[in-house]
C-alpha cells in the first residue's frame, strides 16, 4: 500500500507538470493547433495547384499526395519545438518557472513532461490536417506502423530541440532567431516539396546532412512504400539523434544551466 | 528532533562580489525568524541557495536534515518558498495554479481542503475561479503566497510578502502566517518592515554586505543594542557636564539621550535638579529594531530596505 502511494505520488509530480503543459497549449488552441493546420492546408492547395502535373515525384503518385505526408511531417516536427521552446521561453521571461524549479521534480521526470506535451501537441497538429486533408486527397496508408513510429520520434526530437532552445535563449528575439534560422530552412530544404532525387547531385548530398530529410522521407515511406532512402535507415539516424539531442538535454537540466545560477 | 533550517559555512560569489561570505545560521522547527538587512545584504541569495535556485559556493544547508543539493527531493517536499518578485501564470486560474502547484510535490486530490484553507485564510476564495493575469497586484502577491503554502509544508520562507502591499493584505496576511506557526509551520521572513518582524518574529539575524552582523532573540537584541531613549523638553540651558555622555541630539530645547537602562532615568533627572534645571515634558521611548538596524549598519532607516 505505501510503495503504491509512494508511486503514485512520484508520478502526480510528473504528470501535474505534462496535463499543465497540455492544458496551456489547448486553452490557446486557435493559435497552436488551428492556425498550422490553416497553413499546412494553404500550403496545400497552393503548391498542389500551381504544380500539380509540373513536379515529378514517385512514378503513380500524384503530386498532391506526395505533398500531404511532407506537409504533415513538417506541421509535426514545428509545432513540437513550438511547444517546449516557448513554453519554457515564456516561464523564463514571465518568472513563472521558478515554481517548478521549487519543487521536488527531478530533472529526468521535468524533461518527459515537456517531451511528452511537445510529442502531444505535434501529434494532434497532424492528426488534424491529415483527418482535414483526406477530405480533400486520396491518400493511403502503406505502414501505419513507420508513420506513427516516424511520428514519435521526430516529434521527440524536435520536442528536445525546443527543450535545449527554451533553456539557451534568455529572449523571446534568441528564440525567433532559432526558428527562423535553423528550423524553418531546415524544414523547407528537406523534401517537403519535392523529392531530392530531382536535385543536382551537390543538393542531394547536402540533403542527406538534414536530419529533416531522414523524418519527412521515413514518414513519406509508410503512406507510399516508397522514398529517397532506405526507411531503416531514415529510423536509425533520427532515433540515435534523439538519443544524443536527449542526453545533451538531460545533462544541460542536471546541471541547471541557465536556470539555477 | 532535526533542526529547521542549518546552515554551514555558505560562500557565494558573483564575478568578484563575495555576495555570501560564510554564513552559520540555525532555525529551530516552530520559530518564527526574521532575515532582516539592506538590499544587497545577502539575504535573497541565502533563500535562493536554500531553495536550490542558486548553487553555493561552499558548505551546506538542510531542511529539517536533508541537505538542499544532495537531498533536494526531500529536502524541497518540505519547504514552501514565496518569491521576491510578483510573478505568475497567465495561462491559469488560481485554484487551477494552487493545484498544479501541490501536484508537483506529488499531493492530489486528498489537498484540495487544504487549498480551500489557504484560500480562505489568504482571501482569495472569491477569486479562486479567476486568470491570475486578471488579478490585482494584491491579489497577485496573495496568489503567490498561497502557491509556496500549496502543498502544505513544514518550513515556509517569506522573502518580503508584503512589499508594496496595502495595509489590510498585511494583516490578514500576518493572522494566517502566525496561525501557521501556532500549528507547528516554522516561519523564515525577509521583510522591509521592521515593526512587522518586531511584532511578529521571536528571533532576528541581521545581514550586512554578506555576513550575519546580529543574531539574537528579539527582546535580547532591543536591549542589547538599542536600549531606551529619554526626551526631556528643558528649554534654553546648559546641561551639567555629568549627563553629558548620554546625550544623542538636542533641537530647539528637547534633549534626547540614550540609555542602557531604566536606572539611568533616575541618574538623569537627580542631575537636572542638582542643577536647577526644570523639566517642562518628558517622554520615554522603547527602541525598535530600527534603532538596532541603525547601530549596526550605520545608515538612516530611509536610506536602506530591511
Amino acid at each position: 500500500m505505501s510503495k503504491q502511494t509512494s508511486l503514485m505520488s512520484n508520478l502526480r509530480g510528473p504528470w501535474t507538470l505534462l496535463k499543465k503543459e497540455l492544458l496551456r497549449f489547448w486553452r490557446v488552441a486557435f493559435q497552436t493547433v488551428a492556425a498550422p493546420v490553416i497553413t499546412a492546408l494553404l500550403y496545400l492547395l497552393i503548391f498542389s495547384h500551381a504544380l500539380e502535373g509540373h513536379v515529378h515525384v514517385y512514378d503513380g503518385v500524384p503530386y498532391t499526395a506526395f505533398l500531404v505526408p511532407g506537409l504533415i511531417m513538417m506541421s509535426v516536427l514545428q509545432n513540437a519545438f513550438a511547444n517546449s521552446s516557448s513554453s519554457l521561453i515564456q516561464s523564463k521571461v514571465m518568472g513563472n518557472l521558478v515554481f517548478v524549479l521549487l519543487t521536488p521534480l527531478t530533472h529526468f521526470q521535468f524533461f518527459i513532461a515537456f517531451l511528452f506535451a511537445a510529442i502531444i501537441r505535434g501529434l494532434v497538429v497532424g492528426l488534424c490536417i491529415y483527418l482535414v486533408a483526406m477530405w480533400f486527397v486520396d491518400i493511403h496508408i502503406t505502414n501505419f506502423w513507420l508513420i506513427l513510429a516516424f511520428a514519435l520520434l521526430g516529434s521527440a526530437l524536435l520536442g528536445t530541440f525546443g527543450i535545449i532552445a527554451g533553456i539557451w535563449a534568455d529572449r523571446f528575439d534568441q528564440m525567433a532567431a532559432f526558428q527562423n534560422f535553423i528550423i524553418m530552412p531546415l524544414s523547407f530544404l528537406s523534401g517537403v516539396f519535392y523529392s531530392i532525387h530531382s536535385l543536382p547531385p551537390f543538393w542531394q548530398k547536402l540533403s542527406h546532412l538534414n536530419p529533416f530529410f531522414y523524418m519527412i522521407d521515413g514518414f513519406r515511406y509508410g503512406f507510399f512504400g516508397k522514398g529517397d532512402v532506405s526507411p531503416l535507415l531514415s529510423l536509425s539516424i533520427v532515433g540515435a539523434s534523439f538519443l544524443v539531442l536527449a542526453l545533451i538535454t538531460l545533462k544541460m537540466l542536471k546541471s541547471g544551466y541557465k536556470l539555477r545560477a | 528532533m532535526n533542526h529547521a533550517i542549518k546552515i554551514n559555512g555558505i560562500h557565494k560569489s558573483f564575478g568578484g562580489l563575495h555576495a555570501l561570505k560564510g554564513i552559520d545560521l540555525t532555525i529551530e522547527q516552530g520559530e518564527f525568524f526574521a532575515l532582516l538587512g539592506p538590499n544587497g545584504a545577502g539575504k535573497s541569495t541565502l533563500i535562493s541557495i536554500l531553495a536550490g535556485l542558486i548553487k553555493a559556493d561552499a558548505g551546506n544547508i538542510s531542511v529539517m536534515g536533508f541537505d538542499v543539493v544532495n537531498q533536494y527531493q526531500q529536502a524541497r517536499q518540505l519547504l514552501g518558498v514565496v518569491p521576491q518578485e510578483l510573478v505568475f501564470d497567465p495561462f491559469f486560474n488560481v485554484r487551477e495554479m494552487l493545484r498544479f502547484q501541490a501536484g508537483y510535490f506529488g499531493r492530489g486530490p486528498e489537498n484540495d481542503a487544504w487549498v480551500d484553507e489557504v484560500l480562505e485564510g489568504l482571501g482569495l476564495t472569491d477569486k479562486a475561479q479567476t486568470n491570475m493575469r486578471k488579478l490585482s497586484g494584491g491579489m497577485k502577491r496573495r496568489a503567490l503566497i498561497a502557491q509556496a503554502l500549496a502543498h502544505k509544508p513544514p518550513v515556509i520562507v517569506l522573502d518580503e510578502p508584503t512589499a508594496g502591499v496595502d495595509v489590510e493584505l498585511r494583516q490578514m496576511l500576518w493572522e494566517f502566517i502566525k496561525k501557521l506557526n501556532r500549528d507547528g509551520h516554522t516561519i523564515i521572513l525577509t521583510t522591509h518592515y521592521l515593526e512587522e518582524a518586531e511584532a511578529l518574529c521571536s528571533r532576528v539575524g541581521m545581514m550586512k554586505q554578506g555576513e550575519i552582523v546580529a543574531l539574537d532573540s528579539t527582546a535580547n537584541l532591543l536591549n542589547k543594542f538599542a536600549g531606551k531613549q529619554l526626551r526631556l523638553t528643558l528649554g534654553d540651558v546648559s546641561l551639567p557636564p555629568g549627563i553629558q555622555a548620554l546625550l544623542r541630539t538636542q533641537e530647539r530645547g528637547v534633549f534626547t539621550f540614550a540609555l542602557d537602562d531604566m536606572a539611568q532615568i533616575e541618574f538623569v533627572l537627580s542631575s537636572l535638579r542638582s542643577a536647577n534645571i526644570k523639566v517642562i515634558d518628558m517622554q520615554l521611548n522603547e527602541a525598535d529594531l530600527e534603532d538596532v538596524f541603525m547601530s549596526l549598519v550605520g545608515k538612516s532607516s530611509a536610506s536602506v530596505s530591511i
